[in-house]
């Protein structure tokens, strides 16, 4: 056996059954190896596709994900998908191909310091330079990827490694001294918890990227308490967001209650999250009357942004259940009337005075879909008019680059989640500029017929930066325009062999959204939305969570609000 | 809050590129790493590396809990928590232009116990040991006869033995 049959054998004993990658030279021994493993190949048309569609496999399934690519050109460029995984806390194993062991250092053709580039991208990596480590690396790299705080691992295997002859065992033992994270609460830290929050007045529970694995447990602890609970970007789908107890996304475009919220709290229960400076806003300004219980399995984001007054570092379906059994409903009355008037007085509204908006199509897919489905996103205005209006109900099914921001993420992470889900539909909801950052795609869409429904929100414009040119530079808009040199989308998709439509006003919006769902096969829809159309609430970079620009939030009738 | 000096000991697996990741992470912070030093510990395969770094102390304790999050990282210190000692190795070289020089180097060298490795006609090497107060010293003396060149280990340090009680024991227990 070889090194890079190995390799597979390995990746097979962990329950690997798909990989996404694209062969070269330097990892030849590995693909000619794939040609007998009963392991699923998927070719995507660009590396950083690969990495995107594996870290979106794991977040739909809780199963790493896998991606290989060869050395040089096609490590570099899984660079921006290990770094989306590593902020997004997301299991991924890359393997990378790389020039033999003597050729390394010599500047070989297809050669780049893939171990010195990805190290900072990553939860941890390795070079390996002797044929009998890959089980235990391989082994290694799993557990690291999937435990703890989940994240990328990345293995770099020269060709020559792949090609030498394999007489290790599998039988390994994970050699980690170093690697030892806290599952289990520090129970005087649970019963200080259990104490604040059973005396807070106004408390509210903000969940994170780490509520996707304790659903179960959030749902417990908000039942019992009966606390308000707020859901960050990453945190969509832990709490289902219909709930009477949801108060939406908090932060720069977070709900005005969710916000409001924050404000006037006199408890926040941090909930696996890190506190990102797009939920905080100035920190100074953030909470300023709470008292904050924080609840990550990483102890370096306790007090990393915001001190944490009663730290607890553990597992949330460890420390979550504790919580819940040592407390008793919560007598909050009085603050759910406050936060109800506010709900009340702040719903989802946009104006219809266009032929077209993104958040109704938003709307039309979520009514198609019920919501029960996997969505996901790209980067920019569509992606918040998502989280706000097609917040999906069931762990796992809310997929989006939250942390890096990663223009081109939807479309690949739309085939790892069609591959993680089967039988689910997919829909991928995009910008006319984001689409274009992994547009080739389509080819893997098309060759696997998934069941994705790519909804591209075509304003014409880079929507974002647009609506920040216009509000805080004097709308001087700079290098946004695309509208003139966009191709026909739908065109274009049938070009690659799907479903392609253009669609221009709200009826035949209507009509085509449940048509296409339906039908349960691959297709694009490029929705001409209005141009100017802005995402609010919004609070400024920089300014307080209480300094929320409410735009076309405003109720109709201005009421009273507290400040 | 002000910035204060920190002599931190990192424990680390001797794997390759363990120091890049560890530097790598000292610069994200914005932090200058004032002296560094690396060896090889007792224990087969470990290596024990001393940074001295100037930060706020939250700062600090965010780069602690990044440091400790390596992986390859098996245990930080931070010995401005404790009482410690330090040390750091210097070698020095001096001119020597008149006998009377040589006389008067001679004698401040043995005043710091400082050693003399190298003798020339011209120059004189000495090997100073002590903490980094001791070794600015000896260099401001040594500047007036002219400093040919020098080179500093830069510090390492050991917590003292009645903060460190919990490993005295393990080790007495293991002797025993």
């Amino acid at each position: 056996m070889k090194g890079a049959e190995a390799l597979l054998k390995a990746l097979e004993q962990h329950g690997v059954d798909v990989v996404f990658g694209h062969p070269g030279g330097a990892i030849l021994p590995v693909y000619d190896a794939l040609y007998d493993s009963p392991i699923k190949h998927v070719l995507v048309r660009h590396e950083q596709a690969g990495a995107h569609a594996a870290d979106a496999y794991y977040r739909a399934s809780g199963n790493v994900g896998v991606c290989f690519a060869t050395s040089g050109p096609g490590a570099t460029n899984l660079v921006t998908g290990l770094a989306t995984a590593q902020m997004d806390s997301s299991a991924v194993v890359a393997v990378t191909g790389n020039v033999a062991t003597n050729l390394i250092g010599t500047d070989a053709f297809q050669e780049a310091d893939v171990y010195g580039i990805t190290g900072p991208v990553t939860k941890h990596n390795y070079l390996v330079k002797d044929v009998a480590d890959i089980p235990r690396v391989v082994a290694e790299a799993f557990h690291i990827a999937a435990t703890g705080r989940p994240g990328p691992v990345l293995i770099d295997l020269p060709k020559d490694v792949q090609q030498a002859e394999f007489h290790g065992t599998f039988d390994v033992d994970i050699d980690l001294p170093g690697y030892r994270p806290t599952i289990v609460g520090n129970a005087k830290q649970v019963r200080k918890a259990a104490d604040v929050i059973r005396k807070a007045e106004r408390p509210v529970m903000m969940v994170g990227g780490g509520g996707q694995v304790a659903s179960a447990e959030v749902m417990a602890f908000a039942a019992k308490t009966g606390i308000p609970v707020i859901t960050t970007l990453m945190g969509i789908g832990a709490y289902p967001a219909g709930e009477p107890q949801a108060l939406g996304m908090p932060g720069m475009h977070g709900t005005v209650t969710a916000n409001r919220a924050i404000t006037h709290c006199d408890l926040i229960l941090g909930a696996g999250l890190r506190f990102d400076d797009r939920v905080t806003g100035k920190i100074s300004r953030f909470a300023p009357d709470a008292t904050v219980v924080h609840i990550d399995i990483d102890p370096a984001e306790i007090s990393k942004l915001v001190k944490a007054h009663v730290p607890v570092v553990g597992d949330l379906r460890d420390v979550l259940p504790k919580l819940t059994a040592a407390l008793e409903p919560l007598a909050i009355d009085a603050w759910w009337e406050q936060l109800d008037e506010w709900k009340g007085m702040y719903p989802e509204r946009f104006k219809r005075d266009q032929p077209l908006v993104s958040q109704e199509v938003i709307q039309l897919l979520h009514e198609a879909t019920g919501g029960d489905c996997v969505v996901t996103t790209e980067v920019g205005q569509h992606q918040m008019f998502s989280a706000r209006l097609f917040p999906t109900t069931r762990p796992r099914t809310f997929i989006t680059s939250g942390g890096l921001g990663t223009m081109g993420f939807g479309l690949p992470a739309a085939i790892g989640a069609a591959f993680a889900r089967p039988g689910e539909t997919v829909v991928c909801i995009a910008g006319d500029g984001s689409i274009q950052m992994n547009i080739q795609e389509l080819a893997t869409v098309y060759k696997h017929q998934l069941p994705i429904v790519i909804a591209i929100l075509n304003n014409g414009v880079l929507g974002m930066v647009r609506q920040w040119q216009e509000m805080f530079s004097a709308k001087r808009y700079s290098e946004i325009y695309l509208a003139d040199s966009n191709p026909d989308f739908a065109k274009l998709a049938q070009a690659y062999g799907l479903d392609g439509y253009n669609v221009f006003d709200r009826e035949a919006a209507a009509k085509l959204v449940p048509e296409v769902l339906a039908k349960g096969k691959p297709a694009l829809v490029n929705f001409f939305v209005y141009e100017a159309e802005k995402v609010f609430p919004m609070i400024p970079a920089g300014a307080g969570v209480d300094e929320m620009i409410v735009g076309d939030q405003e109720p109709e009738n201005e009421p009273e609000v507290p400040a | 809050m002000s910035a204060t000096k920190h002599v931190m000991s990192v424990t680390v697996r001797d794997r390759p590129g363990v120091l890049v990741r560890i530097a790598g992470l000292f610069a994200r912070r914005g932090f200058n790493i004032e002296s560094l030093s690396v060896a090889q510990s007792d224990d087969p395969g470990i290596s024990r590396t001393t940074f001295v770094v100037t930060g706020e102390d939250a700062t600090l304790e965010q780069v602690q809990k990044q440091l400790q999050k390596l992986i390859d990282v098996i245990k930080v210190i931070d010995h401005s928590e404790a009482k410690f000692i330090d040390r750091e190795l210097m070698l020095i070289k001096v001119a020597v232009r008149t006998p009377d020089d040589r006389v008067e180097i001679r004698q401040i060298a043995q005043d710091f116990r400082a050693r003399i490795v190298d003798v020339a006609r011209h120059a004189l090497v000495f090997e100073v040991t002590g903490d980094e107060g001791k070794m600015n010293a000896f260099i401001t003396q040594m500047r007036d006869f002219g400093i040919v060149e020098l080179i500093r280990t830069g510090r390492v340090a050991l917590p003292r033995s009645e903060t460190d009680k919990e490993r005295l024991a393990a080790v007495q227990a293991r002797a025993a």
